[in-house]
């Protein structure tokens, strides 16, 4: 085995090992929270711009008009990261992981939507948080790819 | 109109989500380093299912795109949570995953809070 293999079976556990587990659930935890990030704000800065540009609606050119808008460049471009790193972390853990865990983006969405845009969160909206935070937590606890990874 | 916008986010990210799930699961764990991005854009543009995604992708982002003018962002971004019951539903059928109780009840509970996000 070659030495850095040997220091990283060191690290993270023998392959099945409850250390190795922790380690592949930690490392997928954090690129879930930054999945999240980037799909909130790339949203937010979307939606801002959309908002500043003039309406668009069936025509493509529109659309390359509205891309000059610079909150909507940004959008794009942390979208696309939002994309590849989404791409990542479903080679790492289970759709029906993926799917409800990222739900909190649903949260940060009506969060930054009240703080940039001036939504309202109702209580309504706050039960929703409650729950998918509640949901977020009861699938987060489930093993996050069904073929050992490590 | 805004009904129209949201079925084609919905069936296109279904599409798009089965697809890459699909094509991931096959290429086997990803690094997300700045390496590890530029493989994964290479094969955005070289795999047959992940280029299909990519499309499928983009009509649910412009439809998303026309959606946020029309709509405020807490109904937009929600609303499109329909997903959440076909996905899950075809990754236990299609993908093979494991979804036990816990799971799609976590699954269930998270749509629920996503439909109250939405009223």
């Amino acid at each position: 085995m070659p030495v850095h293999a040997d220091l990283a079976a060191g690290l993270v556990g023998e392959p099945g090992s409850p250390l190795c587990e922790r380690a592949a659930r930690l490392k997928t935890l954090v690129l879930v929270l930054v999945v999240v990030s980037l799909n909130s704000f790339g949203d937010l800065a979307l939606a801002w711009g959309m908002r500043h540009s003039s309406t668009v609606r069936t025509n493509p050119l529109e659309y390359l008009a509205a891309m000059a808008n610079p909150f909507v460049e940004l959008g794009i471009v942390l979208l696309v990261l939002w994309m590849l790193t989404r791409m990542a972390l479903l080679s790492w853990a289970d759709l029906s992981f993926v799917l409800p865990v990222t739900g909190t983006a649903y949260v940060m969405a009506a969060v930054l939507g009240k703080m940039f845009l001036h939504e309202t969160i109702s209580a309504v909206h706050w039960s929703g948080i409650f729950l998918i935070f509640a949901g977020t937590a009861l699938v987060g606890s489930t093993k996050f790819k069904t073929q050992e990874s490590c | 109109m805004k009904w129209v916008l949201l079925a084609i986010i919905v069936v296109a990210t279904v599409l798009a989500d089965v697809l890459q799930s699909h094509e991931m699961k096959l290429s086997g764990e990803q690094s997300v380093d700045a390496r590890g991005l530029g493989r994964l854009l290479r094969m955005l543009v070289s795999r047959r299912y992940l280029i299909l995604a990519v499309i499928c992708m983009a009509f649910s982002f412009f439809a998303f795109m026309a959606l946020v003018q029309i709509a405020p962002l807490s109904f937009a971004v929600p609303a499109s949570a329909a997903t959440f019951v076909l996905e899950t539903l075809l990754a236990k059928l299609v993908l093979k995953e494991a979804v036990g109780k816990r799971r799609a009840f976590g699954a269930l509970l998270v749509l629920g809070g996503v439909l109250l996000l939405a009223h």
